[in-house]
């Protein structure tokens, strides 16, 4: 009996073609849009967590200036390279100190010219910040004492400024600062804030005060710590160094800032996935409005079918079957409308991915979840017509025009 | 499942001072005011009457799909009045057959499928119901005709196909609701000759509701209604 209900509710939906094409359009679009969302939302996080566990390992950054609260003026005092030389000596389990000052700086090569971030530091910065060197060496500890004019530039400045040529020896101009390249950097992508870590100049932080910012100050320090050492226990330390050296009293505020980098990244893939879950849900929203849409459909059609009814209970068809024969309809339908959402969904999501630049991450729980709601849908939604339908007086039914 | 074990020798069909009224009070409306009618197997009996005389509701009884307000109505000796609406739908899938007034057929369906329908129902496998209503279609004289769907038929070839669906259950009665209401006399002759063939043949019972006296001559017997009681009720000179 239920294999004759489907073959009926099949027949009608052929019958109907263009009416049962708008009818599951609502869940294709709501099925497509939770599943698509759920899809980018979780390539976003596995990018997310791809490069958190890329970023140079416990790495805590020391910026000056205070957090500052609404109506307060800074008076930012900036770090010396000997704020430094102080965190690494003074506090225990630290593996690395990079003093980093950077600015945006157009970068000149023959007739090529790129603004790249320059950055000015020591040789700790490639360690700091996970990197390493694909061609040529890091800084001489003769040219970082005297400032020579020597730079190791990223992947994206390479590629810009010199195309195919040799980068290793060649001279770019920065500003005033002509200066020679010795090393390249290996690629690494783009960050957690989707910035590309490869444009970049790095020069010896001695040249960039001497020759660039003109100052002795230091922008900011980033310290990594020891592997299996606690990181809280480094952020505590620093902050009490620093205010020591700062000669702050206990009633003072920091002046400065030691933030967590893992923190701010953990933070960021919890952004991501409150992001994925409130789209999802909106997506959700729709899928709910498809199943009204369905009801309305059933309903028109039960109208519309009302003499069809008629017959079918007059010549002996139970209140059951005539039930079951709608809500089967409405749940092929709707069941139909999820298969489609999912393959557009899909393909939705593969082109997506490409183009936000994320990875595409088949997520099946989410398909199965998706299927299984819209057939839910379908009954939930095709039941109050189909009761109706059923709950028909077969006389009044054949009477109806 | 009925206790179909009630069934007796007794007439098949069997009214006795059942009347119908619709509403309540003041706005009641006597459709029936006690009818007695009695219906044997293999009988052929023509209702007649002007339009509110409460043909209709007497032949809604008949079919069960009403049940009198009061009195008995007994089909093969079973209280109709007294069943459920799915034990009363049980009676119309097994024992009756329905010819409504306007065909009433399925649209955009093939005569075969509108066939087929009743069978559907009553759960017969897909290659006997094919066969069976292919069967009854050609009994109809509508062999070739059955890929066709309502709209391509003209309103005779409809109304064939709906005794189609009535007769492919080999039902005990068939109800037909003013049959040759929308034909012309060759095609309503056509008809009636179809009729009393099949009540001839295969003695099925029928009750046949017409407004003309031509078409009522076809059956055995006439039954006249008037303010919702019977009028007259007669044996016909000429039965066949």
């Amino acid at each position: 009996m239920l294999w004759n209900t489907i073959q009926l509710a099949l027949r009608e939906i052929k019958r109907n073609v263009m009416r049962s094409v708008l009818t599951i359009l609502g869940i294709v679009i709501g099925v497509g849009a939770v599943i698509t969302m759920v899809t980018i939302g979780g390539g976003a996080t596995a990018q997310v967590k791809e490069q958190i566990a890329s970023m140079g390992s416990n790495l805590l950054m020391v910026t000056p200036g205070k957090r500052l609260g609404p109506g307060q003026s800074s008076n930012t005092v900036l770090f010396k390279v000997n704020d430094g030389e102080a965190i690494l000596r003074d506090v225990s389990s630290i593996a690395a100190v990079a003093p980093v000052s950077s600015q945006s700086i157009q970068a000149v090569f023959g007739n090529q010219n790129w603004s790249t971030q320059v950055t000015g530091s020591d040789n700790q910065y490639f360690r700091v910040t996970n990197r390493s060197i694909r061609t040529g060496r890091q800084f001489s500890d003769s040219e970082l004492r005297a400032g020579a004019a020597v730079c190791i530039v990223g992947e994206t400045v390479r590629k810009k400024l010199f195309g195919g040529q040799e980068s290793l020896g060649g001279n770019i101009r920065l500003e005033k600062l002509s200066c020679q390249v010795i090393g390249t950097l290996e690629a690494k992508g783009q960050n957690t804030m989707g910035m590309d870590q490869d444009d970049i100049v790095v020069i010896p932080l001695r040249t960039y005060q001497r020759r660039i910012s003109g100052n002795q100050d230091v922008a900011l320090f980033q310290v990594s710590v020891q592997q299996g050492a606690s990181t809280d226990k480094a952020q505590r330390d620093i902050r009490l160094l620093m205010r020591e050296r700062r000669h702050l009293s206990p009633s003072d505020d920091d002046n400065f800032n030691v933030m967590d980098m893992k923190e701010i990244a953990k933070m960021l893939t919890g952004t991501t996935q409150l992001l994925t879950a409130l789209l999802s849900a909106v997506a959700a929203v729709s899928l709910l409005v498809g199943g009204i849409g369905i009801m309305n459909i059933m309903l028109v059609s039960v109208t519309e079918r009302t003499r069809e009814i008629g017959i079918r209970l007059a010549i002996g068809a139970f209140e059951r079957e005539v039930l079951m024969q709608f809500l089967v309809e409405a749940v092929v339908l709707s069941s139909f409308g999820g298969l489609i959402g999912i393959v557009l969904a899909l393909a939705a999501s593969v082109w997506l991915a490409s183009m936000l630049r994320v990875p595409f991450v088949f997520n099946a729980g989410i398909v199965v979840i998706a299927f299984l709601f819209s057939a839910a849908v379908g009954v939930i939604f095709g039941y109050f017509p189909a009761l109706k339908a059923a709950r028909l007086d077969p006389i009044e039914a054949l009477r109806y025009e | 499942m009925i206790a179909f074990s009630q069934m007796d020798n007794q007439s098949l069909i069997e009214l006795q001072g059942v009347t119908k009224v619709y509403g309540t009070g003041q706005a009641a409306m006597h459709a029936l005011r006690g009818i007695d009618l009695g219906i044997e197997e293999g009988d052929f009996l023509a209702v007649m009457g002007p339009s509110g005389s409460g043909k209709s509701t007497c032949m809604n009884i008949l079919g069960c799909l009403d049940t009198p307000t009061a009195g008995v109505y007994k089909f093969k000796g079973i209280e109709v009045g007294k069943l459920t609406r799915n034990q009363r739908t049980r009676l119309r899938r097994f024992y009756l057959g329905f010819v409504f007034q306007g065909y009433n057929l399925l649209n955009r369906t093939s005569a075969l499928e509108n066939v087929e329908l009743p069978l559907i129902y009553r759960g017969v496998p897909a290659g006997v119901r094919r066969e069976r209503a292919l069967a009854s279609l050609e009994t109809v004289g509508l062999r070739g005709w059955e890929s066709h769907t309502p709209g391509e038929l003209s309103g005779g070839q409809q109304q064939r196909v709906a005794i189609a669906r009535a007769i492919v259950t080999e039902p005990a009665v068939l109800f037909a609701d003013e049959p040759t209401g929308n034909l012309d006399t060759a095609r309503s002759r056509e008809l009636m000759d179809l009729l009393t063939g099949l009540n001839r043949d295969r003695g099925i019972t029928i009750v046949m509701v017409t407004h003309e006296r031509d078409m009522a001559a076809y059956a055995k017997r006439t039954v006249r209604f008037l303010d919702g009681l019977v009028e007259k009720d007669e044996q016909n000179g000429r039965a066949t």
